[in-house]
């Protein structure tokens, strides 16, 4: 499983961050970093919550 | 459960539709909203695509192909007219009815209006197009309330170089939410740019030509938006018997009666960490109690209080303003860091002996969550305020 992040649409809410630390990062503006573009499974469920709660819409997680 | 329905096809009710189908709810999925549109992002209305800057494409909540995965029976383009509780089952307005064995109402608000005829409101894409279409270099908009909303539009009209009239009953934008000092430096922030801010001003009536203030002045705009606040969306639930008052009433489980949870800007839940009732209207909220009100409709037996920190941002010049907990109504606030006059600053609030909001403007988010931290564990205020002088 690949995570995508469309950094343009981020709106630094951090929510991301909360769900999955070691997969999500904020650089000093707040946008969201991507640490680990293929999270191991045990991080996955945390980066499913970061795509379904970003207030962006900015997350995605796709099968490949 | 074999049959949920959502109604309400934005932010709280997708998410709540994602919810039930990520934890494992394979039977009917009906979705309903009155708007035509697939669900779609509000935020942006009032700042990249009022400015030009994205086209309605980008607010696309999901792509088509992320909707088609969750096999919805999806009702767009219909209202839900009526809710019968004792037949289980929602009525809506092209004369059929949808039988639920649970049921997620997130129908969210409506702006209110004023009297006369006329202006615009900034709550759907429709109303941001036609919004956007009216605003050029040297039209004269006039924006009444100096809320988040009307703060971000006239910001977002100067830029586009249009005159902008700011009207405000307040004798300073959003004191009663974020404290007098802060709106101190809203007002600073919009006369610089050339904002004809006009506090203490009350207007009765929006006329084909501008609005008509209470003193009988006439201010002439060729544009009239009205931001003054918003109504929740339970008309359709007249006579079903849920209690709604400012909003569907629920428990600290997002519980409406029996097999029934609310969410979103609709809803007006316990929330226990707060020891108080409230209702959000922010877009994080949206999405996190969709999710908490799916899965306590689904697993009753193992329900979760919904106990949130409630996160709102707002956009307006190059600032951007973070605000974490719950603000209104505090006894007190403290700036903890920076200087509020040069914009960057972290202010804490006050309600009782606890820590109960924070608000940052031009602050890494990063340290902002131990203010984030210190609301969800309750930390006394002055535990809290007296590290943080240690601290810095
Ligand atoms: C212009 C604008 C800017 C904003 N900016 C910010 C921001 O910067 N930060 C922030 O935190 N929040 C912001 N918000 C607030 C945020 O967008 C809302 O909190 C969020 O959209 C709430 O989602 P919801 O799903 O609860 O309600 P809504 O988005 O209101 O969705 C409810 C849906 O239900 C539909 N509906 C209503 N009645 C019926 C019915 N009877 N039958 C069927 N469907 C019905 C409505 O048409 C609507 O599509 C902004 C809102 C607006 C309007
Ligand atoms: S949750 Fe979304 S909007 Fe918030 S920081 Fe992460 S990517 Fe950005």
């Amino acid at each position: 499983m690949k995570v995508e992040l469309e950094a343009d649409k981020c709106v630094a809410s951090g929510q991301c961050v909360l769900a999955a630390m070691d997969v999500f990062d904020q650089d000093d503006d707040g946008i969201a970093v991507l640490l680990d573009e293929r999270p191991a499974d045990e991080n996955l469920d945390g980066v499913r919550e970061a795509v379904a709660i970003c207030p962006a819409a900015a997350i995605r997680l796709v099968d490949q | 459960m074999r049959r949920i329905v959502v109604v309400g096809a934005s932010a709280a009710g997708l998410a709540a539709a994602e919810t039930l189908r990520r934890e494992g709810y394979d039977g009917t999925l009906t979705l309903v909203g009155d708007e035509p549109l697939a669900p779609y992002d509000r935020p942006p209305l009032s700042k990249q695509l009022l400015a030009g800057e994205w086209e309605p494409g980008r607010l696309d909540l999901r792509t088509p192909d992320d909707l088609a995965g969750l096999d919805l029976d999806l009702r767009l383009g219909v209202p839900a007219t009526g809710l019968r509780p004792a037949d289980t089952e929602v009525d809506l307005g092209d004369g059929s009815s949808v039988p639920y064995d649970g049921l997620i109402i997130a129908t969210g608000v409506r702006p209110r209006r004023l009297p006369g005829a006329g202006g615009h409101v900034l709550r759907t894409l429709d109303d941001a197009m036609r919004l956007r279409e009216r605003l050029a270099p040297g039209r004269r908009l006039v924006v009444v309330g100096a809320g988040f909303l009307g703060g971000e539009a006239a910001a977002v009209a100067r830029r586009l170089g249009c005159e902008v009239t700011l009207l405000e009953p307040a004798p300073v934008p959003l004191a009663h939410a974020v404290g007098a000092r802060v709106g101190e430096m809203l007002t600073d922030a919009h006369r610089e740019r050339g904002v004809d801010l006009r506090c203490g001003v009350t207007v009765t009536e929006v006329t084909g030509h501008g609005v008509r203030l209470a003193d009988g002045e006439l201010v002439e705009a060729d544009e009239v938006l009205t931001a003054v606040g918003s109504m929740p969306n339970t008309d359709w639930l007249v006579g079903s018997g849920l209690t709604v008052g400012d909003g569907v009433v629920c428990d600290e489980y997002c519980g409406a009666a029996r097999d029934v949870c609310a969410a979103g800007d609709v809803a007006r839940w316990f929330n226990p960490l707060f020891g108080r009732s409230m209702r959000i209207e922010h877009r994080t909220n949206a999405a996190e109690q969709g999710m908490a009100a799916a899965r306590n409709l689904l697993r009753p037996e193992a329900r979760k209080p919904f106990a949130p920190v409630p996160y709102f941002w707002s956009d307006q010049y190059d600032m951007k303003i973070q605000a974490y907990g719950y603000l209104r109504g505090h006894d007190e606030v403290a700036v903890v860091e920076g200087d509020v006059a040069e914009r960057r600053f972290v202010a804490v609030y006050r309600t009782g002996d606890r820590v109960a909001g924070a608000l940052a403007v031009g602050v890494p988010p990063r340290e902002l969550r131990r203010w984030r931290q210190a609301i969800a564990t309750g930390v006394r205020w002055r535990e809290a305020v007296q590290i943080d002088a240690v601290a810095n």
